[in-house]
């Protein structure tokens, strides 16, 4: 078995006396793309919100890379690597679209303010190699005339894909992506689809993916984690969930 | 009800509270005061009033009418002049002469109010870091002004220090506390943050009025002495043996005035010490972050910023410059007390902000300008100064709720070949 690069065990989180996440396992290995699916309101995204931190999961694990992470901020656990998207999308809206990758590489940045404010060679070159990694990726998305626009301003499947960018800037492992393709238009989802795969393929990196087109998560998964009322209800390849007559019911409901 | 009643209730209830003001007034007879009837003049101010009042509320749909077309062409834009970068450098070189030359061509009372003006727009754009750029609502400003004073004033007391050694450290002393505060607070939002800062202002306020035994309580300290150009004192007499005065070291003859420019030009250096500071500022990497906390908090925390470490940046930074402006306050003044720290000099500091339009420094300065020079203007009102202020206030509130130049903030430009 290839070595797991995100281990989720028994992730419990209770709001209240509301059980919303009962128990769910997961678990991402190397250049993968796993999918989590379930319909509305199964506590997909709450899974998600545990995993990045911005949630604190009533109990349960996440590993990650063989480190213990939860409970940890979520600024601390994008920087390990594992970044991610929302559901509505969350731009920078009045910045840029360069700018906003530009913020995304804030780590990176040159924060030495002496240097700064002096303009010196180093703090310049450092400003220039964010620039370059920035335009990089938005040539890699298909923005890159686009650079100098604000972000609000952009068509929504354009937002998308900046957020990817975005994301992609800080040079993660893993990339977790809530419900990407909501919103698109089929060439929009192609294109999208395509990109994901680009992403494994090309970055060497994994993928955790909520999604509601089964078309796209069909697709491209190598691995499906099915979540229903919070609790797991299955996991297999495309195949095997397909032919699960447990998660049948539960997206179409009994007969 | 109908245009007629509601202009009617209207007038009626100004006539009402007007009456009480204007209508009445107080006369002494031996030992008992007696309400009677006011002078005409002043009667006859309150029924215009009313009949204003009445015409205004019976046009009121007009009015509105006028007020959103007022408020449709929202973009004030800068001169077609001063788009360009090189122009721009250029007038702003013209303006710098203009300040410089400025003491030595007007007079002393002239300078005096300038150099309050630039202490004004020195907290403005410190203030701004804070609000405007980092949107955070910072209601207790003023504290750290009064660390900035009380620090120059209590090392000078206890240990001699001069202004040039206080100044760093008034500032350096600002942004400990400004750290200090902003470590445990920052994590609270808006109006939570508001009402902490606010009690924060006050707290160091009542410590320095209490506290007699080291800051002289509500005596204040005085005889605080004013900055000296490189050991040359401004004074007519050296302070102590050994010392030399400016007009002896140079030969001239003793004015008062040297003081009052020298003072104005120190303003003036530290003021475009902080333009130049900030706007590089705006242009860093940290720059970028506080737009984007402002934007979106929960973005910035899934791509790795600390937002607490960001804040606590911006909070730092502003309580440094209201150190600096303290301390040159304390100089200027020679005498401080808790009096001159209260709660409405941080709101003044605040409605230029907001005035000037948040995070646009060219608008902090307009506004910070008009907040000290126009109430020196209107002397003449004396007691409707403040009404006058008032009323400009509720004017531009309602016309450009977005401040006098809203800001532009430069943006990064992405250049091809």
């Amino acid at each position: 078995m290839t070595k797991n690069l995100l281990t989720v065990k028994d992730l419990t989180m209770r709001f209240g006396g509301l059980l919303a996440v009962n128990g769910v396992n997961l678990e991402v290995g190397e250049k993968q793309i796993v999918s989590v699916i379930g319909p509305n309101g199964a506590g997909k995204t709450t899974v998600f919100n545990c995993v990045s931190g911005f949630y604190i999961p009533s109990s349960g694990s996440v590993m990650f890379q063989g480190k213990e992470l939860r409970g940890k901020p979520g600024h601390l656990i994008a920087r390990e690597g594992m970044v991610r998207t929302f559901q509505n999308v969350r731009l920078f809206k009045e910045m840029t679209v360069i700018e906003n990758l530009l913020v995304a590489q804030h780590i990176h940045a040159e924060h030495n303010m002496l240097k700064g404010f002096f303009m010196t060679p180093g703090f310049k070159n450092r400003e220039q190699e964010l620039m370059d990694r920035a335009a990089h990726w938005l040539e890699r998305v298909g923005l890159i005339e686009f650079a100098n626009r604000e972000a609000g301003n952009l068509a929504y499947g354009q937002q998308r894909r900046l957020e990817i960018a975005r994301c992609m800037v800080t040079e993660p492992k893993l990339l977790m992506l809530d419900e990407p393709a909501a919103g698109l238009n089929p060439n929009e989802t192609k294109a999208l689809d395509e990109l994901i795969v680009q992403l494994r393929d090309e970055q060497g990196i994994s993928i955790l993916l909520i999604e509601h087109d089964m078309g796209l998560v069909m697709g491209i998964s190598d691995q499906i984690y099915v979540v229903n009322q919070g609790e797991p209800l299955a996991e297999g390849t495309p195949a095997e969930i397909q032919g699960n007559p447990e998660v049948i019911k539960a997206y179409l409901g009994e007969e | 009800m109908s245009r007629v009643t509601s202009a009617f209730v209207a007038a009626l209830i100004t006539l009402i509270l007007g009456g009480f003001l204007l209508g009445l007034s107080l006369t002494s007879e031996g030992i008992n005061l007696v309400v009677g009837p006011s002078t005409p003049g002043k009667i006859t101010f309150l029924f215009v009033g009313v009949a204003i009042v009445f015409v205004l509320q019976y046009f009121r749909e007009h009015v509105g009418r006028f007020t959103t077309h007022m408020r449709s062409d929202q973009r004030m834009e800068l001169p077609s002049f001063l788009r360009s970068s090189q122009q721009q450098r250029i007038w702003t070189m013209f303006v710098i002469i203009g300040l410089l030359l400025f003491p030595f061509l007007s007079s002393r009372g002239a300078v005096d109010i300038a150099t309050l003006t630039l202490i004004y727009v020195m907290l403005g754009l410190g203030l701004n870091v804070v609000v405007g750029l980092a949107g955070l609502l910072d209601l207790g400003y003023v504290g750290f002004y009064a660390v900035g004073a009380y620090t120059y004033a209590l090392l000078n007391m206890y240990f001699g220090v001069s202004f040039w050694v206080a100044l760093p450290i008034a500032g350096g002393l600002a942004a400990l506390f400004g750290f200090l505060l902003g470590f445990p607070v920052l994590r609270l939002r808006g109006d939570y943050l508001a009402i902490v800062t606010l009690g924060f202002g006050e707290i160091i306020r009542i410590l320095l009025n209490n506290w007699t035994d080291l800051t002289g309580g509500p005596n204040g300290i005085a005889r605080i002495p004013k900055p000296t150009l490189f050991g040359l004192e401004f004074s007519r007499r050296p302070s102590e043996e050994g010392a030399t005065t400016f007009h002896e070291f140079f030969g001239i003859s003793y004015s008062s005035e040297y003081k009052v420019i020298f003072l104005y030009l120190m303003a003036l250096l530290l003021v475009l010490l902080t333009v130049y500071v900030i706007r590089r500022l705006i242009r860093m990497p940290i720059g970028r972050a506080w737009e984007a906390l402002r934007e979106d908090e929960i973005a910035c925390r899934a791509l790795g910023l600390n937002p607490t470490m960001i804040k606590l940046g911006a909070f730092t930074i502003g309580a440094s410059f209201a150190g600096f402006a303290g301390s040159f306050f304390a100089a200027r003044q020679g005498f401080i007390s808790p009096e001159s720290f209260t709660f409405i000099e941080s709101a003044i500091i605040l409605a230029i902000v907001v005035l000037g339009g948040m995070g646009s420094q060219l608008g902090v300065i307009l506004a910070a300008i008009a907040m000290t020079v126009l109430p020196e203007l209107a002397r003449e009102f004396d007691e409707y100064r403040m009404l006058l202020f008032g009323l400009m206030m509720v004017l531009m509130m309602i016309w450009r709720p977005q401040g006098l130049l809203p800001m532009k903030r430069p943006h990064m430009e992405l250049k091809r070949d």
